[in-house]
């Protein structure tokens, strides 16, 4: 199968800092709202270099979703950052109303998001983020893999008109594709083509499913991996034709079994090509403190688990 | 510039329309509309710095307006038509399917004189912060006012949008209380006790002001003391003391028509107290 190389690993969040960086000097209507997680969104190159375009809110994140809303009106592109949890769950009916409803070009960029937190446990460890943001009417909801994924989804969320949901992570991770590679809003990546089953995952368990497809490979499974970056619009064409071809799925996702990628690719085999599909995901649980990596196997959220329900998904063929 | 006697001619005609506009949708908020009128009315016909035939909906080169107690919406938008954002005809399609003029403040029908969604309440002066904002950064110097009502005022994100105003010095900024006290579970006093809010906005560090909302003289003189206050670097709250209802006798000082509609005779017996104008109804 086609190598990917783990260039040395980085978080996710930093690819998001990088990229508001390179989205603020190439437009001047961007502007960056925190409340009061500078740091740990990554802003600061931006706060630095563009003062005057940095808008510290203070813990306030209801008034910084409005504030956002107010400045994209006026034609400023907003980028809005905090902890998935508290831009999301604390502030749906913020989000929905200001930025949904109110159709105002205010991006969301969702920093901590999932179990890989890690050690504050589960009041900020939200699994259930996508589901809230998939079920806003027009908002596009991207969760990229790695660092250089996040740095170039986020200089295609700046570019694109309109609300956009931007989920990362806080830990290191494999960072493994092309650093320059446009992102392109909604269209799925085949990673590596394969004949056996089709595995589908966004953020960090695109890694996994990729280290999962090597390890089928040598029991002779033929696993086609597919980053599906853009949770919605969902690549409904890439899932198609790649599940004409071998009639088994199994979807991947650092997230709740409610409402996350999961239900939506088995939504789009529901409605046009009966295909059975196994999940991967945080099922139907909170999560707590530990290591990033010890939750993330002790959830079943890691290659191995991925392997296995790739055989059980084979059986069902 | 309107003087008074036209204010009041327009304010009157308002007044009608709103009643009539509750009446044939059955339904609409007619209470907290007839408190805010006169507030309204001088805000569009003596104050604001704005012109139908060229607005947009990012403001650019003119006063701004949010109106943050969005079920306010008979008499937000019987004001805009009466300014010439659209046509008063429509005012007869409030809250009917497919219309311009939905239940609460809506983007999705592009409504000319709209600027954003509002309705679920304490959230539309964030967004008035935000224009703000915005109107300075891009070195502009027009203002943004936004109304807010003293029972939306008990939510907690209106004091977060407080401090963030005085933050970031937001002197463009004007907002007003219709301050009627009444809420739709009876007077603010019983239901919240969010107590004087003239000390609540001075503490919070707002430039502070009390006016009568039914006095277009005092209306005015808020106005122009609030727009003195650019430079100051302080945003501006005036808390308009108001009358839920105000202008008929069986509607004004109850909570009671926060949310109810008149019966026919009652709508008579309304339209006969506020008299005919030359404006004439809808």
């Amino acid at each position: 199968m086609k190598k990917y190389i783990d260039t040395g690993k980085k978080d996710t969040r930093s690819g998001f800092g990088v990229g508001l960086l390179e989205a603020g000097r190439a437009d001047s209507r961007v502007v960056a709202l925190t409340a009061d997680l500078k740091g740990s969104l990554k802003m600061d190159a931006f706060a630095a270099e563009f003062p005057e375009r940095f808008i510290q809110c203070g813990i306030a994140e209801a008034n910084m979703v409005g504030a956002a809303a107010g400045l994209a009106i006026t034609g400023k592109i907003p980028f809005i950052g905090s902890f998935a949890e508290f831009v999301t769950g604390r502030v749906y009916d913020q989000v929905r109303q200001e930025v949904a409803y109110g159709k105002t070009n205010v991006k969301i960029a969702s920093s901590h998001a999932g179990i890989t937190l890690g050690e504050d446990g589960a009041t900020h460890q939200t699994m259930e983020d996508l589901a809230l943001m998939r079920a806003l009417p027009e908002m596009v909801v991207i969760n990229p893999c790695d660092f250089n994924q996040t740095k170039n989804a986020t200089i295609a969320a700046a570019k694109y008109n309109g609300p956009v949901y931007l989920r990362f992570g806080r830990p290191n991770v494999p960072n493994f594709t092309p650093a320059d590679e446009e992102f392109v809003i909604g269209k799925a990546q085949i990673l590596n083509e394969g004949k056996d089953v089709t595995i589908v995952a966004c953020g960090h368990l695109v890694w996994e499913a990729l280290q999962a497809a090597e390890a089928l490979e040598a029991e002779g499974i033929c696993a086609e991996v597919i980053n599906m970056a853009t949770v919605k619009p969902l690549d409904e064409t890439a899932l198609l034709t790649s599940a004409v071809k071998t009639k088994a799925v199994v979807v991947a996702e650092e997230h709740n079994m409610a409402g996350g990628l999961g239900e939506a690719v088995a939504g789009v085999f529901a409605r046009t090509v009966p295909t059975p599909v196994e999940f991967v995901n945080g099922k139907d649980l909170f999560g707590q403190s530990g290591t990033p990596s010890a939750l993330m196997a002790e959830y079943g959220l890691d290659a191995r688990h991925i392997v296995e329900a790739v055989k059980k998904v084979l059986e069902r063929k | 510039m309107y003087d008074n006697k036209q204010l009041q001619e327009v304010s009157t005609q308002v007044r009608r329309d709103i009643l009539r506009m509750v009446c044939g949708a059955k339904s609409g908020h007619p209470g907290g509309s007839m408190s805010s009128t006169d507030i309204l009315t001088t805000l569009y016909f003596h104050v604001m710095n704005q012109d139908p035939k060229t607005w947009t909906r990012d403001g650019k080169g003119q006063d701004m307006f949010i109106l943050s107690a969005g079920h306010m919406t008979p008499v937000y938008y019987s004001v805009l038509a009466r300014a010439g954002y659209f046509p008063v005809s429509e005012l007869a399609t409030f809250r009917t399917f497919g219309a311009r003029l939905q239940g609460h403040p809506s983007v999705r029908k592009q409504l000319p004189g709209v600027f954003q969604a509002s309705g679920s309440l304490g959230q539309g002066l964030s967004a008035a912060c935000g224009l703000a904002l915005g109107k300075k950064l891009d070195k502009e110097d027009n203002f943004v006012y936004c109304l807010c009502g003293d029972g939306e005022s008990e939510e907690g994100q209106i004091w977060e949008a407080g401090m963030f105003a005085v933050f970031h010095k937001l002197d463009n900024l004007i907002a007003m209380t219709d301050w009627n006290g009444k809420q739709i579970d009876g007077p603010v006093a019983e239901v919240a006790g969010e107590g004087d809010l003239a000390e609540k906005w001075t503490a919070w560090g707002w430039n502070t002001i009390v006016a009568e909302g039914h006095d277009f003289d005092s209306i005015a003189k808020a106005f122009e003391l609030a727009k003195a206050g650019k430079g100051s670097g302080k945003p501006t709250m005036i808390l308009f003391k108001t009358e839920m209802g105000h202008g008929v006798d069986f509607m004004a000082g109850t909570h009671k028509w926060h949310g109810s509609v008149p019966k026919p005779e009652q709508l008579e017996d309304a339209l006969r107290q506020l008299g005919e104008t030359s404006l004439g109804d809808f």
